[in-house]
Parts: structure tokens; C-alpha cells; sequence
């Protein structure tokens, strides 16, 4: 059909097109047009066969098909919701999809206003004034966090504090992002899987510039101690950046109530499934640090009329003008114009993963998104129950409100129970030598009865 | 160009269609709980629409939104190409989403994928090995220069504070040189619109850690010094780092391993035709020498001896750059998309991107300054306000190129048309260029007037932010 027998299957170029446009150009070859010194040009092959469609499908699926079917009951700060199929159907809008950054907001006004409900529903969940429309996960989002911390706050200090429930490749991040910036990173006390507050008193001092803690916890846990880490770091004059992610945001309580000055977290939680980690990053803030922000914002505009006697033009809005409209906003901030004083350096970011956690969020609206957050809150107490009656498992390790997952106790090694519950067709994290962290959510507790069953039987 | 999709342009009535504002003040939801209640908020107020409502109001926002598929999108620098399907499909298949804990054993394919890829990344980048953890070309920047940094360090060379970047670099370079802590020297472009050679050289010295650099650069010229340049780089002790937005004009002509390069980026949303959607997500796999291969992120995947796919910590790991594994979905639909072309199509792309990039500047009535071209040129428009420009091509149907940059050229239009479009849509685009290279300023600045939204008044909303429904009327 294209007239030629190999190549580019998406190129679309006829030889006869070929041709009339190096005649145009003035070469007689398109190797010409490759302005290389022969001394670096590539003259092997990458060893990669091209293939059909079909065959394309077919090797990646095989590569696939080698992960075991596992029901999981994973979180540790990745987790799995239902999606809606509306979710994907919409997103997958090719108007949407194939799109980009918004450079041109008069042709991309349908993605710009979808970005815009998103932040609309992060100041929301968080009451902060500000949120932007994304980073890439919860990790590199509180290392921004961080840094924001480090520009703003009045007096001089190089000291972060994070519990000891964070992930370590959470703080690993956190570390490789401040490092530049001279901060340091130190972990404080937990006490039952909160913040040890006694511990947190110790720590901290007007070295600070930010302290960190997440509601709930990496293990699940309903962290009862906010209210006393916003009235410390204030006291220090340090930022509080609180962890979480939308849904326990829409039940438990509002981190501006809280004093929490940066909100960060993973949105991936709604419109996601869990795509070997992929994330969303959420970054919400004081408005005070609007100038301070990372990453793209999207703000309300107008546009304008149009003068006398113009050409085109719509219906009698459009000749008015004054119309709502949204734009990226604030961009002096970002690195394509302030370069290295830029506030981050993130430019490509998860716009469309944030368009889907906005859909997610609108086809559950405010009852539907609470209601999912108590299920978050039964589901792991019902569960940690039914395991707490097996003879050598106590669960819930910490006698605190859990959301989503706990930690249970094994009498026998944690690791080799994990094993054979993998046997089994369950995957849980084995977090200790003797602890196991089991996350359930609506997506995973049809088959709660048949992981309890099995865990039954591998203790015994 | 009406054989253009035209939605986005198209507004019926110019009616503001914003169920999701208007009913918002109705759906608040009095939160109860069986958690004690100072333990949890008070209420939610979002919006609740039924399902039907809630179609019609995305589609309709999706009908106002401009993507590849709905003609082209020449966006200098971003490679703006039609995204194959078929990998959409693959990425969404359960086996495609695991949980990132899960065991290696358990997650043989997943595994097995990325060593392909990262496989796959290093033949087409002449490196030896390739991690996938960054989650967009900037994160992969900055990955690039915690490597150098950790060599440097472990070298005895943690003395050196500089990066040496050209001007006419992405602002992506200096943010992240700057995130990782290093002080950035910016050396001028040459009259040639390359490397200043002698900026260069008296640029370098004891302080440099490394050199980004951007080939063919932003201009679309090749670095034709390369060799020249990575030696003066080295001798100073520094590493070259290839920064890989623009990869998509070099596919099997040219291998930033082979012209020198320690470090790259890959831009996989760019190169490798993964869509985007509205501004990500991408993702940016780091390629480096056997001589920063112990630096890597972790975990980083290797095959056994038996044949099996492991994790594991490189011996001086940075750590790492991502909570989690990257954006994996984007990498599966790479690893299609490469697959599917193989060398003949790889080297096809290139070939008529920079075929296309080629004739489109020989079309346009406007000053081209230089060449030739790669995949991409930079126009100037004269005496006429870029930005105008941009505004009143979107009357005659078409995306305008990316805007007043590189500042290297007045008034810049940086058009890059990609592989993807045919001859007759070239001439297209020429027409609208050269349509308002004609036309005065009181044309230019009223435009757009067929777009669904008329000129947005971006100082408005910069100087009275308004970010969200709580900040509307």
C-alpha cells in the first residue's frame, strides 16, 4: 500500500513522495541529509528483527506470561483500588492520549480543565490553597518537598526528619534530591506505629526545616499524633509535610486542621491499577509558597475579545469573549524559562495519570469516595481479626485504627510463611523476621477468606 | 487542511459546558465513620455526577483537546509522533500490573521485559548498561549526574563543582545540574550555531564533572566536533553526558556511546512513540559506560546463570530515583514499539524524520538560518511576534512549532514534524506558515479566532492566580 517493502510502518512516505521531496531538498540520498563525520557513523546493526504487529503483540505478551498469577495482598505505599471502566475508556480518549504539555491552551482547553478539577480535588481532600497538577510519586514528591522547605523557611537549618515507618527507597530518594541542596535526612522514633512523640521532642530543634509523618502509615497504621507534630514543627519553625493519598484524605483528618503546611502523597490510588509502581505524585501546599511550587500549574483565565470585523469567530461568546478559560500558569518558576533557578526541575509529568485519578474521583463523587475510605478502614479489621484467631499469628500487631493494611506477628519465620503462602497463590510482605504486612482493599478482599484459609494451614 | 480533524476547534455555541463546577456546591458529603471522630474530617464537598453525565462531560472535554491523532504536532524538541496502538493493549493486561513487591521469582516476565529493554536501549545507544528507573528525561538528567557525582566521588574527584552546559541546552539541563548541587558554567553557541570550541576549552578544567550536551542539538545541527569535543572533555577529567531528547534523528546513523558519550538519557515517550498524555508520563532510562555501571540505581536487573531474572544493588549504587521501578507501563509499550520496528524501522524513522524536518524548512517562506537539518530547524520570524505567530496558525488548522526558543534565534519557531507526516501534510503546514508570514501584526494579534477558547490572557492569570473551584466566583 505505501509502495515500498520495508521501514517505518507508521513513516508513511511513498517512494514516489521519497523522491519529490529530495528533489526538493536538493540531495539524492537521505543519508545526505545526515550531517555525521564517517569517523562516528553507525555502520552495524542494532541485531533487533523487525516484526508484524501480530508478532510485536505476541513477544510481549510471552515475556508477560511468565509472572505468576498471584492474588496480592501488597500496599506498603502502593495500592490497588477497583477501577471504574469509564476510567479507561475515557482516558483513553485519543485527544487526550496523544496529546501534550499544554503550550497552546486555546486548542487544549478539554486536558487543561480536566487538570484543573484535579487540583480542584486535591485542595479539596487537603484544604491547602495550592496543589499543583502533579510529580511523578509520593517519593519524589516529598523530596520536593523537602527542598521547598529548604528555600523557604526564614531561618537557616540543613535537617529533614522522617519516621522510621518511611520506606527506605522512599528515603533513599529523598536523600539523592537534597543532597544537592546540603540537607540532611535523619530518621525519628515510632512508638506502636506511630510517632513516638516523646522521641519526635528530642529530635527536633530550630535546625529543622521540615518534619515529616504520613496519615496513615507505610504499615497502615491511623497515625492519632498530628496535632502535636503541625504544633512542634510550628514551634521550631520548620515546614510539616504530611504523607498521604486521596482516599484516606476523604475520611481521615484534613492535614490543614492539622497544621500540615505540604501535603504529598500518591494519587495513583484512584485511576490506576498497580503497574508495577507507577505513581502519581500529589503536591499541595500553603498558598503563601505559591511562587515556591514545583511543576506545572493550571490556573483560571479569560480570553479575550475579538476586535471589530475579525474573521471566524463562534457564537455570541465567543464574539464577547471574557469566557472561562484555563492556562498553564506561573511559569517563570519552571525550568524551560528560569533554568537553573528554577523551583524543580521536572518537566514531562504524569498529566494523564493525573486526568485518570480525576475521572476516578468525579464517577465516585464525595459519598462514594468516603464510602470507600471506611471500607479501608473495616476490611483490615475484619481481616486482622480473622488472623488473630490462628494459633501462632497476632494481628494486629499495634493496637491502633488501621486503613487498608497491618502488621501481624508469626510465631515462625515470617519469610518462609510468605513463601508458602506464594505457594499458595497469595503474595504478602514479609517485613521482619517475624512480621508480615497484609494490605486488603476492595480489589483484593474477594478472596480474604481463601488468604486466611491459607494461612491457616501454612502455620500449622 | 480540512481533511484535519477539526473538534478541537470547534465549539458549537461557545458555551461554558462545566457540570463538575456547577453542581459541585450540592454533593457535600457529612463524613461518619467508625473511627473516633477527632480522628477523621467532618465533610467532603466534590462534585457527584451520574455515569452518563460524567462520559459526556470528559468526551466534551476531550473534543476541546488537541492530540497527534488529530493532526499534526510539530512541537520543536518534544517529537510529537503518532503513537501505534497496539501497545496500549499490551500495557493494560493484568499480567502487565503487578504489585512492585512482589517476589523476582513471581515476576519472571516482568523481569525478563526489562532486561530486554534495557538490552534493547543499549545496542541502540552504543552503552554497555542501562537502568529504566527514572520516570521522565529530566529525572534521567539528574540520575545522570548522581552517577557522576558518585564517580567523581569514589574516583578522589569529588573536588569538581561544575557543569559545563552550552545555551542553547533544554532548561531541563540546568535545573538538574543545579538539583544535584553543582554550579552550571553556560558556554555560547559558535556562529555555526554549534559547540564553541574555545568557549568550551576555556570552560573546562579542574572543577568539571561533566559536560551535557544535546546531539543534534536544539537547532537540529549535529555536533559535527563530537570526537574533538568528548576528547577535550575527558582530558579535563570530565564525563560527556548525552542528553537524548532528540535521539529520534540519529536511530542507526550514530551511537552517543560510540561519539563518546559516558552517560545518556533516553526520552522513550519521544524516541519510541509511548504517547504522553497531556505532559506525561514519559520515562528517561539512563545508559552509561562499564565504567559507571557499579553506580546505577538499584535495584537493577541482571540474568542468572540459570537463566532466570534477578534484582540487584550495583556495588557503589546512588540508590534510588523513584520510590518504586519508573513508569513501567511507558517502558512495556517502548519495548513494543521497538520490537515492532526492529533496525529496519528504526533506521527508517530517522531517515524520514530528518527527510521531513528537511523539506518543511526548504517549504517555509521564513528566514531558516542555518543547516542543515536534522529532525528538527528553527525558523525565525522577523520582524512578527513568535507568539502571535503560533496564535494565528492554529486559524489555518495546524499545531505551531514551539515558540521564542532556543533564544539563539529572534523571534524562533522550532519545527519538528516527525516521520509520521505525509508529503501532502508538510505542504499543509508550509501553506499556514507561509500564510501568515504574509499577514500584519493586527491580524496576528487577534488571532486565534477559530480555536474553542479566543486568546488567553496568560498575564491575568499570573497575576490573579486562581487554581481552583475554591478560588472561582
Amino acid at each position: 500500500m505505501s509502495g515500498r517493502e520495508s521501514g517505518s510502518p507508521y513513516a508513511p512516505h511513498t517512494d514516489a513522495e521519497t523522491e519529490a521531496m529530495l528533489d526538493a531538498v536538493g540531495v539524492a540520498d537521505v543519508e545526505a541529509l545526515f550531517d555525521i563525520p564517517d569517523s562516528v557513523r553507525f555502520d552495524d546493526d542494532f541485531g533487533i528483527d523487525a516484526k508484524s504487529e501480530q508478532e510485536a503483540v505476541t513477544e510481549t505478551r510471552k515475556r508477560l506470561r511468565r509472572n505468576d498469577d498471584l492474588t496480592e495482598f501488597l500496599g506498603r505505599g502502593h495500592y490497588e483500588h477497583y477501577v471504574p471502566s469509564l476510567v479507561d475508556h475515557l482516558a483513553q480518549r485519543s485527544e487526550f492520549l496523544t496529546s501534550y504539555t499544554q503550550y497552546q491552551p486555546e486548542v487544549t482547553q478539554g486536558f487543561l480543565q480536566a487538570l484543573f478539577e484535579y487540583q480542584s480535588m486535591l485542595v479539596e481532600l487537603t484544604g491547602l490553597g495550592v496543589a499543583n497538577c502533579s510529580m511523578y510519586d509520593e517519593a519524589t514528591a516529598l523530596a520536593e518537598a523537602a527542598l521547598l522547605a529548604k528555600r523557604v523557611r526564614a531561618a537557616d537549618g540543613d535537617r529533614v526528619l522522617v519516621p522510621e515507618y518511611v520506606r527506605d527507597g522512599h528515603v533513599s530518594v529523598l536523600q539523592n534530591y537534597t543532597k544537592g541542596a546540603e540537607v540532611v535526612v535523619e530518621r525519628y522514633g515510632t512508638d506502636a506505629g506511630n510517632v513516638d512523640t516523646d522521641a519526635f521532642a528530642d529530635a527536633i530543634d530550630d535546625d529543622v526545616v521540615m518534619v515529616y509523618a504520613e496519615n496513615p502509615t507505610t504499615t497502615g497504621a491511623v497515625e492519632e499524633h498530628l496535632d502535636a507534630v503541625g504544633d512542634l514543627a510550628d514551634k521550631h519553625d520548620a515546614l510539616f509535610c504530611l504523607g498521604s493519598d486521596p482516599v484516606a484524605l476523604s475520611l481521615l483528618q484534613r492535614p490543614v486542621d492539622v497544621g500540615a503546611d505540604v501535603v504529598v502523597g500518591d494519587a495513583s490510588v484512584l485511576g490506576l491499577p498497580t503497574s508495577y509502581g507507577m505513581g502519581l505524585g500529589v503536591f499541595a501546599c500553603r498558598e503563601d509558597f505559591l511562587r515556591q511550587v514545583p511543576g506545572r500549574l493550571v490556573g483560571a483565565s479569560e480570553d479575550s475579545a475579538p476586535p471589530e470585523g475579525a474573521r471566524g469567530g463562534g457564537g455570541e461568546a465567543a464574539e464577547t469573549g471574557g469566557n472561562r478559560t484555563y492556562t498553564l500558569t506561573l511559569q517563570t518558576r519552571e525550568q524551560h524559562i528560569r533554568k537553573e533557578r528554577a523551583t524543580s526541575n521536572i518537566c514531562t509529568n504524569q498529566a494523564w495519570v493525573a486526568l485518570r485519578a480525576a475521572i476516578h474521583a468525579a464517577s465516585l463523587g464525595s459519598e462514594g469516595l468516603v464510602n470507600l475510605a471506611e471500607r479501608m478502614v473495616e476490611l483490615p479489621r475484619d481481616l486482622a481479626a480473622d488472623l488473630d484467631a490462628i494459633t501462632g499469628v497476632r494481628a494486629p500487631v499495634h493496637d491502633r485504627h488501621h486503613f487498608r493494611e497491618f502488621l501481624a506477628h508469626t510465631d515462625q519465620p515470617a519469610p518462609a510463611i510468605a513463601s508458602d503462602l506464594e505457594a499458595d497463590g497469595f503474595a504478602v510482605h514479609a517485613v521482619g523476621d517475624h512480621r508480615l504486612q497484609v494490605c486488603v482493599t476492595d480489589a483484593n478482599e474477594h478472596a480474604a477468606d481463601r488468604l486466611v484459609a491459607a494461612f491457616e494451614e501454612v502455620t500449622h | 487542511m480540512e481533511h484535519y480533524d477539526q473538534a478541537a476547534y470547534e465549539q458549537a455555541d461557545g458555551d461554558q459546558y462545566e457540570p463538575l463546577l456547577s453542581e459541585k456546591d450540592e454533593t457535600t458529603t457529612e463524613v461518619e465513620s467508625s473511627l473516633p471522630d477527632e480522628l477523621t474530617r467532618d465533610k467532603l464537598e466534590l462534585p457527584s455526577l451520574a455515569e452518563p453525565e460524567l462520559a459526556r462531560h470528559y468526551v466534551r472535554l476531550s473534543q476541546q483537546n488537541y492530540g497527534v491523532d488529530s493532526g499534526p504536532y510539530p512541537l520543536g524538541s518534544c517529537t510529537m509522533k503518532y503513537n501505534p496502538r497496539f501497545t496500549e493493549d499490551i500495557a493494560a493486561l493484568d499480567a502487565a500490573s503487578v504489585h512492585p513487591d512482589r517476589s523476582a521469582e513471581s515476576v519472571q516476565g516482568t523481569l525478563k521485559l526489562q532486561y530486554d529493554l534495557q538490552d534493547y536501549l543499549g545496542r541502540i545507544g552504543g552503552m554497555d548498561a542501562v537502568t529504566l528507573q527514572p520516570p521522565a528525561g529530566a529525572a534521567g538528567e539528574f540520575a545522570g549526574i548522581l552517577l557522576a557525582d558518585a564517580y567523581h566521588e569514589a574516583n578522589g574527584e569529588g573536588h569538581r563543582d561544575e557543569v559545563v552546559i552550552p545555551d542553547a541546552a533544554h532548561g531541563t539541563n540546568f535545573a538538574s545540574a543545579a538539583l544535584g548541587g553543582y554550579d552550571v558554567v553556560e558556554i555560547p553557541s559558535g556562529d555555526d550555531g554549534r559547540v564553541d570550541i574555545d568557549a568550551l576549552d576555556a570552560a573546562l578544567g579542574e572543577n568539571t564533572a561533566a559536560l551535557m550536551l544535546t546531539n543534534p542539538n536544539t537547532l537540529g545541527l549535529f555536533e559535527r566536533d563530537i570526537e574533538r569535543i568528548a576528547d577535550m572533555v575527558h582530558d579535563a577529567g570530565g564525563l560527556l553526558y548525552y542528553d537524548g531528547a532528540n535521539l529520534n534523528a540519529l536511530l542507526g546513523r550514530a551511537r552517543p556511546g560510540d561519539m563518546g558519550f559516558d552517560v545518556m538519557h533516553f526520552n522513550v515517550h519521544k524516541t519510541f512513540a509511548t504517547p504522553h498524555g497531556g505532559g506525561g508520563p514519559g520515562a528517561g532510562p539512563v545508559g552509561v559506560t562499564d565504567d559507571l555501571a557499579a553506580f546505577l540505581p538499584e535495584p537493577h536487573i541482571r540474568q542468572t546463570d540459570g537463566g532466570s531474572y534477578e534484582r540487584y544493588t550495583p556495588e557503589h549504587s546512588v540508590g534510588k530515583v523513584h520510590g518504586f521501578s519508573g513508569n513501567w507501563l511507558v517502558l512495556i509499550k517502548a519495548f513494543a514499539y521497538i520490537d515492532r520496528l526492529g533496525d529496519d524501522g528504526l533506521g527508517d524513522a530517522s531517515a524520514k524524520a530528518v527527510l521531513n524536518a528537511n523539506y518543511l524548512a526548504e517549504q517555509v517562506d521564513y528566514d531558516v538560518p542555518l543547516g542543515p537539518f536534522h529532525h528538527e530547524f528553527v525558523a525565525s520570524a522577523g520582524d512578527q511576534d513568535a507568539a502571535d505567530v503560533a496564535k494565528r496558525m492554529l486559524d489555518y488548522g495546524v499545531h505551531p512549532p514551539t515558540t521564542k526558543w532556543p533564544d539563539l534565534v529572534d523571534e524562533a519557531l522550532m519545527t519538528e514534524p516527525t516521520e509520521v507526516e505525509t508529503k501532502s501534510n508538510l505542504d499543509d503546514l508550509a501553506d499556514a506558515f507561509n500564510a501568515v508570514a504574509g499577514e500584519d501584526d493586527e491580524t496576528l494579534e487577534s488571532a486565534p479566532n477559530r480555536t474553542t477558547a479566543r486568546r488567553i490572557d496568560q498575564t491575568a492569570a499570573a497575576r490573579n492566580p486562581r487554581l481552583s473551584w475554591h478560588d472561582l466566583d
